[in-house]
């Protein structure tokens, strides 16, 4: 059976997404109920998930659940699970919100459907291209094994009216603590927020950027991580409770901003401070520090598992989350702000007139604004910088 | 009673606490085997000491049970201090009735609600700041998550009191309180001296039981030491579900031996307690005999207030935040109003329905059980009712993971019939705690002549017995809906992550989440068993409002 799959699954990567293939797949899809297993700490993207699955439902007769996991590896290890089991058909997740390290360990491991984005109608506005940010995770190529759904970039934000003249790099931040102790702090590096914080010091201050493109060995690690470490070592005795307590993730730093308990919080999505304004959760005085030697973007994936149960509804999904109508509504601050992965260049005129006509907010940062991209570095570093903090705060 | 009829109501009881402590028992023997390396699935085969050789070499382990032992000892030494000292003054008094909406609220939902109250951006400082206190920005004040764990003994003890005081109660009812007192006073003893020496030991056969429970939950409780408890480390549950649930393989067989060790802790807490209390006798009997009359004064409602007023101050702190908008620090009140948290976009509503199915499945399935139980039990059921609180004792770390790898080699999907089944090992043995005595106590003369006018038993019990027991069929339904509710752990792993409970969302809002949602959340999940306890409470006056003597007394 699983021989079959595979050769399906090959003879689709081989031949070229024809209309009759689509419209296979949404008559398969008709009537199933995808499990999507996606971070749900956000309530404006539970909020947005859920009404993606009232469209779903409407147009093509798919249930979409979302199953709100507070750890993208709750998903990976329920599939790990279910493989150990042997259970290679009818898994309990249909699609996963995925990027990063939990992406590589599930391609290494085999456990992703791949090939299935070329056969996404809408994935002709996205550039797929060979080293494209879309086809790209975290260095790895994501041969078809994950489609993209928004555009994820590591931003700071305080309040102009408490810290007038912010830091602008991960090294002045650790001044800036310095002079103000107690006032700074960031999520639990086991929470994806705080490994990301870590790694954008670790981008900043490595000696050679170029090594964190390869899985880390023993020596680069050793190398580009001392930096780090030092900076992080002179940092830790300055952040709120003497860095002894950390806040849970993104959204409990965020609230702390809010009450005014740390002057500065952080979110891996340039609208969260809006977002958070918009909410009521942060004053209307709040902004985006500017970055000028960049910050770490990456794109955020979906992937469907190769035991899903609904592959051809999560395929369904899938293709709807890059429909140019739904990424210009995700990328609507007054919904969620979410930047589109869609290539501008292959839009036809109101599909694009339709992104230009979006409004901004002040909390928003134009693309522009934040600086260039800071490529993720291979996730081994993202695994190990984790590993490393956790036995080092646990000292 | 023929023998036949013996060998068949032993079979059906056998069957039936197999049925219910079928889940505790499989998950429990899974949880061994993994913690001897023994987890076919991965391909190992034990026994192998490496599960635990490699959970002694974790990272602040001893702290982590030192924790434990310390924050579950004090909470239930603590909970049962209050509830004796608050008893006396509760006894015969409608103010016991106000306990209620504490037995009912999840442990979770009065957490996030202590949480809420005195957090240092909490609205105890809020109400406070600046004008007397000023600060305008929170405190740095480790209110919540201290690694002491304080406020987990709180929280902990904000539930527990109450629901020792109300077994004390309960089993103050059933004594001849006045009689007692007035003899012990008669003999020269004050009044705090006569209900420490003369009423309360007599009430401790009934309240033994329950005491050990909050003791093993006190030490085994993972939703209040996520919300309130130390974080690093946290205590071992917490610790435990960190490693099952974070997802490394590595980590699972130690996961399971950590699961273990949780389990010989709640033994060894047990004995501990035995201990104790047999030097608590001996005191008490040292006092008597010294012919000590204590010091004089009457028992007061000190003991009542200290853990009401947190309560009621935690349940109007998630009210607030459940409708604010922006509430900035430190403002004692929102700037803005919202009814956004209790719109649908989150699933709210979806997460209250599908608390009140399992809840009511769960009840019914065990009302059923229970039934059959004591319409069948002999002398021999009474022996066996005890065993069936072996639920209620076993730390759910200890069986939960084990139960959810076992579903998963049968080919069980995690969902609600798996939920459901969790459930009712913990509903059942309430119902049935709740009912036995009722049932016991019913006049048989009924029965007698239910059966001279020809009523086979199928009719005795559905036309004669069970109306006549409609309050205590409703206390039953009321008390399991509180305890299906309550449930975290066993809904969060049979459930796979595709049923959420307002129990399970509040503990994932609480502390990494949006205030409001998780203040919504927390209320409607302490609102729901308390709705459920009014309606059941109102019920039986309502359906024999013309039948005098079957309204019972509310």
């Amino acid at each position: 059976m699983r021989a079959v799959f595979a050769l399906a699954a090959l003879l689709a990567l081989a031949a070229p997404a024809t209309a009759g293939d689509w419209e296979d797949t949404l008559a398969a899809a008709r009537g199933q109920t995808v499990w999507w297993h996606a971070w749900g700490g956000d309530p404006r993207t539970n909020a947005f998930i859920a009404e993606v699955a009232a469209e779903v439902q409407a147009a093509y007769g798919v249930q979409l659940e979302h199953v709100r996991l507070s750890d993208t590896a709750e998903a990976v290890n329920r599939v790990l699970a279910e493989r150990a089991a042997g259970r290679d058909a009818g898994g309990a997740v249909d699609l996963i919100w995925i990027n990063g390290p939990n992406f590589a360990a599930m391609k290494a491991a085999g456990l992703l459907h791949c090939g299935f984005v070329a056969q996404l109608p809408n994935a002709r506005f996205v550039d797929l291209g060979p080293g494209a940010a879309a086809a790209t995770d975290f260095t790895l190529p994501t041969e078809g094994c994950e489609s993209p759904w928004r555009l994820a970039r590591f931003v700071l934000f305080h309040d102009p009216a408490r810290v007038a003249d912010p830091p602008s790099s991960m090294a002045a931040l650790a001044d800036w603590a310095a002079a103000n102790p107690g006032r700074l702090t960031h999520p639990d590096a086991a929470n994806f927020m705080g490994a990301t914080f870590l790694k954008q010091a670790l981008v900043e201050l490595a000696p050679d950027r170029d090594v964190l493109a390869l899985p880390p060995t023993d020596a680069a690690w050793a190398v580009a991580t001392a930096p780090l470490w030092d900076w992080y070592d002179r940092l830790r005795p300055n952040l709120w409770r003497a860095g002894r307590q950390f806040p849970e993730n993104e959204t409990a730093l965020i609230q702390m901003l809010g009450d005014g308990a740390v002057d500065f919080a952080m979110a891996f999505d340039p609208a969260a401070a809006a977002n958070a304004v918009i909410r009521g959760v942060l004053p209307d005085t709040v902004r985006t520090v500017a970055f000028p030697g960049g910050t770490l973007g990456n794109v955020s994936f979906v992937a469907i598992p190769y035991n899903a149960s609904a592959r051809a509804g999560a395929m369904v999904v899938a293709n709807h989350l890059l429909d140019p109508a739904v990424q210009a509504r995700a990328q609507d601050i007054r919904v969620l702000g979410a930047y589109s992965v869609l290539d501008p260049a292959r839009l036809d005129a109101p599909a694009r007139a339709a992104f230009d006509a979006l409004p901004g907010h002040p909390a928003l940062p134009t693309l522009d604004a934040l600086g260039p991209t800071l490529p993720e570095p291979h996730p081994g570093w993202m695994t190990r910088l984790a590993e490393e903090w956790a036995r080092r705060v646990a000292r | 009673m023929g023998a036949a009829r013996r060998a068949l109501s032993a079979a059906a009881l056998t069957a039936v606490a197999a049925l219910v402590l079928a889940p505790v028992l499989a998950g429990l023997a899974v949880t061994l085997a993994m913690s001897a390396g023994h987890l076919p699935a991965l391909g190992l085969s034990g026994p192998d000491a490496g599960p635990w050789l490699r959970l002694g070499a974790q990272p602040g382990l001893a702290q982590a049970v030192a924790l434990t032992l310390w924050t579950g000892g004090a909470a239930a030494a603590l909970s049962l201090a209050l509830a004796f000292a608050a008893a006396p003054a509760l006894h015969g008094s409608r103010a016991a009735r106000l306990l209620a909406p504490l037995i009912g609220a999840p442990h979770a939902a009065l957490a996030v609600g202590f949480a809420f109250l005195v957090a240092p951006w909490g609205w105890l400082a809020r109400l406070f700041s600046p004008w007397a206190t000023g600060w305008d920005v929170p405190p740095d004040w480790p209110t919540v998550n201290d690694p002491l764990g304080l406020a987990l003994i709180a929280g902990l003890v904000l539930k527990e009191a109450p629901f020792l005081t109300f077994v004390l109660l309960a089993a103050l009812a059933q004594r001849p309180v006045a009689r007692d007192l007035a003899a012990a006073r008669a003999l020269g003893y004050g009044p705090r001296a006569a209900w420490r020496l003369a009423v309360l030991p007599a009430c401790w056969p009934a309240v033994r039981l329950p005491v050990m429970i909050v003791l093993a939950y006190a030490l085994s409780a993972v939703d209040p030491a996520l919300i309130l408890g130390p974080t690093l480390p946290p205590t071992l549950p917490v610790l435990t579900l960190r490693w099952f649930a974070a997802g490394e393989t590595a980590m699972v067989l130690p996961g399971a031996a950590a699961a273990v060790a949780q389990a010989l802790l709640v033994a060894a807490a047990i004995l501990g307690f035995l201990g104790a209390e047999r030097l608590w006798r001996a005191r008490l009997a040292a006092q008597a005999a010294r012919g000590d009359r204590g010091r004089p004064g009457r028992p007061g409602r000190g003991a009542a207030l200290v853990v009401a007023l947190p309560a009621a101050g935690a349940f109007a702190a998630l009210a607030l935040w459940s409708v604010a908008g922006r509430w900035p620090f430190p403002a004692a009140l929102p700037a803005t109003w919202s009814a956004e948290a209790w719109g649908g976009g989150q699933g709210l509503w979806r997460a209250a329905a599908a608390t009140a199915g399992i809840g009511a499945l769960s009840v019914a399935l065990a009302l059923a059980l229970a039934i059959l139980w004591l319409q069948l039990a002999g002398p021999l059921a009474r022996a066996a009712e005890a065993a069936m609180a072996l639920p209620l004792i076993v730390p759910p770390t200890a069986f939960a993971f084990g139960l959810a790898v076992a579903l998963l080699r049968i080919g069980l999907d995690p969902g609600w019939p798996a939920v459901v089944a969790g459930h009712l090992a913990f509903v059942f043995p309430y119902v049935l705690i709740v009912l036995a005595g009722p049932w016991r106590a019913f006049d048989p003369a009924l029965l007698r002549a239910a059966a001279a006018v020809g009523a086979g038993p199928v009719r005795r019990l559905a036309a004669v017995r069970l109306p006549v027991m409609l309050r205590p069929l409703c206390t039953a339904a009321a008390v399991g809906f509180a305890v299906s509710a309550s449930q975290y752990l066993p809904t969060l792993t049979l459930g796979g992550g595709r049923v959420r409970t307002l129990t399970t969302e509040a503990v994932a809002l609480a502390s990494g989440g949006d205030r409001r949602v998780a203040a919504a959340f927390g209320l409607l999940a302490a609102a729901l068993p308390v709705a459920v306890y009014l309606t059941a409470q109102a019920l039986p006056g309502a359906v024999w409002r013309n039948r005098r003597a079957l309204r019972g007394s509310p």
